[in-house]
């Protein structure tokens, strides 16, 4: 057994072993997430939830999902058939690109890539074309306007999140999740992680996050009292279905930059504990409530006030963000505080 | 045929074929989305030659930005392809010239290359040892460290460029309804509106 896993096929087949529990594993979070977004929803605004299917309602998202499933698939009349089939299904494998770089643990990861930080990047930033291809593609007027306010608000907060991530790797020396993680070890638990140098940023780092995978309140995409329902107006069943799970994943993904970048992944916020996966899967947990919670207590913003705080409040905060963490952690100045780098300097 | 190779002739194909149908394509969305496709095989290209950096930003610049500007401007305009391609017509003997011209240009080009006999080896001396550096890191070296006024000076080049294209282009127009962000954060709420207690059944 350990032979056949060191050939070429052996180690393609473990890999893609890999691949498919990390799938499993998201696919399962993506169920009880959407429970759980509903359950939060709910206990807001003080109503019960989803509570008929399965004990306490838990089992409502399958239920749901095997809605979407059988029904039928309406194709609009005009539309370009191949791009409108293809978006969905772009939206939905670009959200589950990113998680191929996560680590879960120490060395639990798929592909320990030195670049992780820019691919998470790259595909989070082709996740606009999923939109912008399923706007256009059901021809019809509600859905392209979405998709076009859609497309500046993905890319107008790309930036601000992008230069925010450069603050952080300027502190480790790397654009490797693991190395971020563990130049954040230290012998203080949570007050090592770097949650505590890049403070103001993280605040703007859940707020970008929130615009670039259009949650409440920066839902207008598919702004339901003016649009419809957006870019997704013509899409019904399994389609639908992939862009909504595309949209949790992503969601998801953000949650796991969020613990990885600020809170310190696997490691354990008290010193003395063991660290694991359980605390990066905990971690992740909580900033989900963080954005259900935000989606429950939140009214939706205007256009001109979205892009204004993207370009003129986040933009300039980032960038300037950038330089003094670049100043600092070069002259070493306040102790080396922001400059514990993984590898060189 | 190992996996390299094989990676290698798919992203090759892929490309060529992405390549030739950007200009086949008849509706111009399929031809930028073509183009989008060819963006990412030579992004698989550049992995493969372990030029990943380079490959990551192909796609973050080009594909995630460039390419979505694109499609914007080709999805708003209205193209009559039809008359497009009566037009080609006439231009296609000077087109054709062109590219004739073009390619005896390259093939001259080509068959008259010498290299020099240490030509390789100061190549080689150029890149650092890839088992010492990674080509983030060295890539960040040349240009942050080493030619920083150059890299500052083409970054002055370009926000000058930049702040031209705005002035050009701006323009103050008065008959249009603006909102005053500030004004409205600082409206308060207990002069703009009165409560007024009703008595059930008598009306204001």
């Amino acid at each position: 057994m350990a032979e056949f896993l060191q050939t070429g096929f052996g180690i393609t087949v473990l890999v893609a072993l890999q691949a498919l529990g990390v799938i499993a594993f998201v696919m399962i979070a993506l169920i009880f997430m959407v429970y759980s977004d509903r359950k939060v929803w709910a206990a807001v605004q003080m109503r019960r939830g989803p509570n008929v299917v399965g004990p306490w309602g838990l089992l409502q998202t399958f239920a749901d999902a095997l809605k979407y499933v059988v029904k039928e698939i309406v194709v609009p009349a005009g539309s370009d058939r191949f791009v409108f089939f293809l978006a969905p299904l772009l939206s939905f494998i670009l959200a589950m690109l990113g998680f191929a770089v996560i680590p879960f643990a120490d060395g639990w990861v798929l592909a320990d890539l030195n670049v992780a930080v820019l691919f998470v990047f790259a595909a989070s930033s082709l996740e606009v074309y999923g939109v912008i291809m399923g706007g256009w593609a059901s021809n019809s007027k509600y859905p392209f306007l979405g998709s076009l306010r859609s497309a500046a608000q993905m890319i107008s907060y790309e930036v601000s999140l992008g230069l925010i991530i450069i603050g952080v790797i300027i502190s480790t020396g790397s654009l490797n999740f693991s190395d971020i993680v563990r130049a954040q070890d230290g012998n203080l638990g949570l007050l090592n992680w770097y949650w505590l140098p890049h403070l103001p940023m993280v605040a703007l780092f859940f707020i970008s996050a929130l615009a670039e995978t259009n949650r409440p309140p920066f839902d207008l995409p598919e702004a339901e009292s003016e649009l419809v329902a957006g870019f997704m107006v013509e899409y019904s069943s399994t389609p639908y279905l992939l862009f909504m799970a595309g949209e949790y994943i992503a969601i998801f993904l953000m949650c796991a930059l969020m613990s990885i970048l600020f809170f310190g992944g696997w490691l354990s916020p008290i010193p003395g504990l063991p660290d694991g996966a359980l605390w990066m899967v905990g971690k992740m947990c909580f900033f989900f409530f963080m954005f259900a919670m935000v989606k429950a207590i939140t009214p939706r913003y205007r256009y001109d006030q979205l892009m204004r705080i993207g370009w003129k409040v986040f933009l300039p905060l980032s960038l300037g963000w950038v330089v003094l963490v670049a100043f600092l952690a070069k002259f070493e100045l306040f102790g080396g505080f922001w400059a514990r780098w993984a590898i060189g300097g | 045929m190992t996996v390299a190779d094989f990676a290698f002739y798919t992203f090759a194909v892929v490309t060529i074929v992405a390549g030739l149908s950007v200009t086949m394509a008849r509706n111009p969305v399929h031809a930028v989305l073509w183009l989008i496709t060819a963006f990412l095989s030579s992004a698989g290209l550049f992995v493969l030659l372990g030029a990943e950096f380079v490959a990551m930003l192909m796609i973050i610049v080009y594909v995630g930005a460039v390419a979505v500007l694109f499609l914007f401007v080709v999805m708003m305009l209205d193209i009559d392809f039809a008359e497009l391609k009566s037009e080609m017509v006439k231009y296609v003997p000077i087109a054709s010239l062109i590219g004739v011209i073009l390619l005896v240009q390259l093939l001259l080009g080509v068959g008259a290359w010498v290299q020099a006999d240490g030509a390789m080896g100061l190549r080689q001396s150029v890149t650092p040892d890839m088992t010492q550096i990674d080509n983030t890191h060295a890539i960040g070296l040349i240009l942050f460290d080493r030619y920083l006024l150059l890299f500052q000076m083409a970054g002055l080049v370009l926000l000058v460029s930049m702040i031209g294209a705005i002035v050009l282009t701006l323009r103050h127009r008065t008959d249009v309804k603006r909102q005053n962000v500030l004004h409205q954060m600082w409206r308060d709420p207990a002069k703009s509106m009165e409560l007024k207690d009703v008595k059930p059944g008598q009306g204001l």
